[in-house]
């Protein structure tokens, strides 16, 4: 395991010095990749040739004084952001083929401000998953401990950050999918407001719920990242022109007179006590920083877990009915009829997991279930999501723990799905209600990994990456790194 | 709540998802304990609350009715698994 991560803003430094060039990072980056990638398995595809090209033309872009503040840098997209000509899997059988004809705009973007692409990352199937183990390609391992999960869905992003072998990584949440990874392998992980980052090209999931975001060493770093993937894009109806904010520019505001709001609903008998032990030391932190730290309640937070698997699966079982064997993806052979063609197709292009939630989203969907589950479902969103505005009206931020528990054992919750589920119980809620929120490291249960959860109100990443910043300014837990004991 | 496997037969149905008998009772029992977990909502008073529409509390944005796009078919067909003349071949439908 490597002893020094560089960060993104320390790369950049490095290369506008020119100590460096991006060639070398990106050979250095590969080498990384290579050596310890056996063991983690975060890559599902590695794109070396692809990535020295790009690295060779930042370069030249720099040399020609076009540089802006990423060019250069070495990067991972999680496998569900399509990238034109790179093989596109989603972690499942149904697109081991899959060459997409154009580009992610997260994608694009990224690509436009220079970034290197070296691989996509390894994820749950469909993003399904809070453990990896769901992923056609295996499962990822925990860099802490390469016998437990590092999370999921987001799940090879945020053990590659964690491992060193790139300084940031795409990650996308519908239910924790960014913030729960990096909380179990002790990395920064922000989620953005829904529609703020733009969902083409970004295979769905579900639609309502779905963000992308990123998966960094610090705050700051996923500032960088987050202002050149945010922005309004004619080709996604959802995404937002509200403007976006100068991301670093409020990242060294002072704390002084802001008010953290804390859920008692977050510090419920589940959650593990090293992990509150862990956390309340961060709001202590917090305050030693000027902010204060209040009560604050969501009374409806414990039907966040019930309601997301409604909606959730209700959107993916008609996302998901694309996959037709037809026009992209695997086809089943030897099929006599057209139905029988989208049956066996389905049953073997899907993993289990997927199929339990396409299942579950059409049972509730189906005629004369619908006002008991789904529209139920709509309603006790909006309940979830009003607790949290009337709680905005008073504090600043609202802080709790990321996860129940630190990094659990690969195999240990695949028997049962609900027990699964529920490891999502505190990042959920913010999904629902289309929140901002990051994950930061805050300490150790058993030599894991703690993540504190800070979440914001509707475009409030400004806010949570303030926080954030001047919490890591502060603290040193961001900067341990597997294989040191901490 | 438990579901049947003649309800879990429906549903794969309705989901085109091929089921074989073997798989059959694991996913009643794990289908029948996340049913089980959702339909603890049916005891919350949702009594007068609109169902949520938007997370933002938006409505759609709608485009004006234009073409933005040229014709990519023989791109975009790359990927179909069975492609003749242009067309996706599909098992025969009429008789």
């Amino acid at each position: 395991m490597p002893t020094a991560r560089p960060t993104i803003a320390e790369l950049a430094g490095q290369l506008a010095a020119g100590d460096t060039s991006s060639r070398e990072l990106t050979e250095a980056t590969l080498a990384r990749i290579e050596a310890a990638d056996a063991d983690l398995n975060a890559f599902i595809n590695v794109c070396a040739e692809a990535a020295l090209a790009e690295a060779d033309a930042a370069d030249a872009r720099r040399a020609r004084g076009e540089a802006g503040p990423l060019t250069g840098v070495p990067f991972a997209h999680k496998d569900i952001f399509c990238t034109r000509g790179v093989t596109t899997t989603c972690g499942s059988h149904m697109l081991e083929n899959f060459v997409p004809p154009y580009d992610a705009t997260v994608v694009a973007r990224l690509k436009d401000a220079g970034l290197v692409t070296v691989g996509k990352t390894n994820m749950d199937e469909f993003a399904m998953g809070s453990s990896n183990e769901t992923s056609y390609f295996g499962a990822v391992r925990n860099p802490w401990d390469t016998a437990c999960t590092p999370g999921g869905s987001s799940g090879g992003s945020a053990a590659a950050v964690a491992a060193g072998l790139v300084p940031a990584a795409t990650g996308t949440d519908t239910g924790g999918s960014i913030r729960q990874p990096a909380a179990l392998t002790g990395v920064t992980g922000l989620k953005p407001t829904y529609g703020r980052v733009s969902r083409f090209g970004m295979i769905a999931f579900a639609s309502s719920l779905d963000q992308a975001g990123v998966l960094a060493l610090t705050a700051e770093d996923a500032a960088l990242v987050l202002q050149a993937m945010a922005g309004f894009d004619p080709h996604d109806s959802t995404s937002t022109d509200a403007p976006v904010a100068d991301y670093a520019a409020s990242l060294n505001n002072e704390l002084k007179g802001k008010r953290i709001g804390v859920p008692g609903e977050f510090f419920d008998a589940g959650l593990d006590p090293a992990c509150e032990q862990a956390v309340r030391g961060a709001l202590a932190e917090f305050e030693q920083l000027g902010a204060s730290v209040v009560d604050v309640s969501l009374p409806h937070l414990g039907l966040s877990v019930p309601t997301y698997y409604i909606v959730a699966p209700a959107e993916a079982s008609s996302n998901l009915s694309r996959f037709d064997g037809l026009r992209f993806g695997h086809r089943a052979a030897g099929a006599e009829t057209l139905e029988e063609l989208y049956k066996k197709t389905r049953q073997e292009g899907f993993g289990a997991e997927v199929k339990r939630r396409i299942m579950t989203g059409t049972y509730v969907l189906s005629a004369g279930y619908y006002d008991a589950y789904y529209l139920k479902a709509q309603q006790t969103r909006q309940l979830i999501a009003d607790d949290f505005r009337q709680a905005f009206e008073t504090v600043d931020l609202i802080a709790g723990p990321t996860t129940p528990t630190p990094a659990f054992r690969l195999g240990e919750k695949t028997d049962d799905p609900v027990q699964m589920y529920l490891n999502d119980i505190y990042t959920i809620g913010v999904n629902l209600a289309g929140l901002p929120g990051i994950s930061v490291p805050c300490g150790f249960a058993d030599n894991l990994p703690v993540g504190l959860q800070l979440i914001g109100p509707h475009f409030g990443e400004s806010v949570v990456l303030n926080f954030a910043h001047q919490y890591q300014q502060a603290t040193d837990w961001h900067q341990q790194v597997p294989g040191d004991a901490p | 709540m438990s579901l049947s496997r003649q309800d879990v037969e429906h549903i794969a149905h309705l989901a085109r998802l091929k089921v074989s008998d073997d798989e059959l009772d694991e996913y009643v029992d794990k289908l029948s304990r996340i049913i089980d977990l959702v339909a603890q909502l049916s005891s919350v008073n949702t009594d007068g609350v609109t169902p949520m529409a938007h997370p933002l509390d938006i409505g759609q944005r709608l485009r004006p009715d234009e073409v933005t796009e040229s014709d990519q078919r023989e791109l975009y067909q790359e990927n179909a698994p069975d492609v003749v003349h242009g067309l996706y071949r599909v098992p025969k439908v009429i008789e």
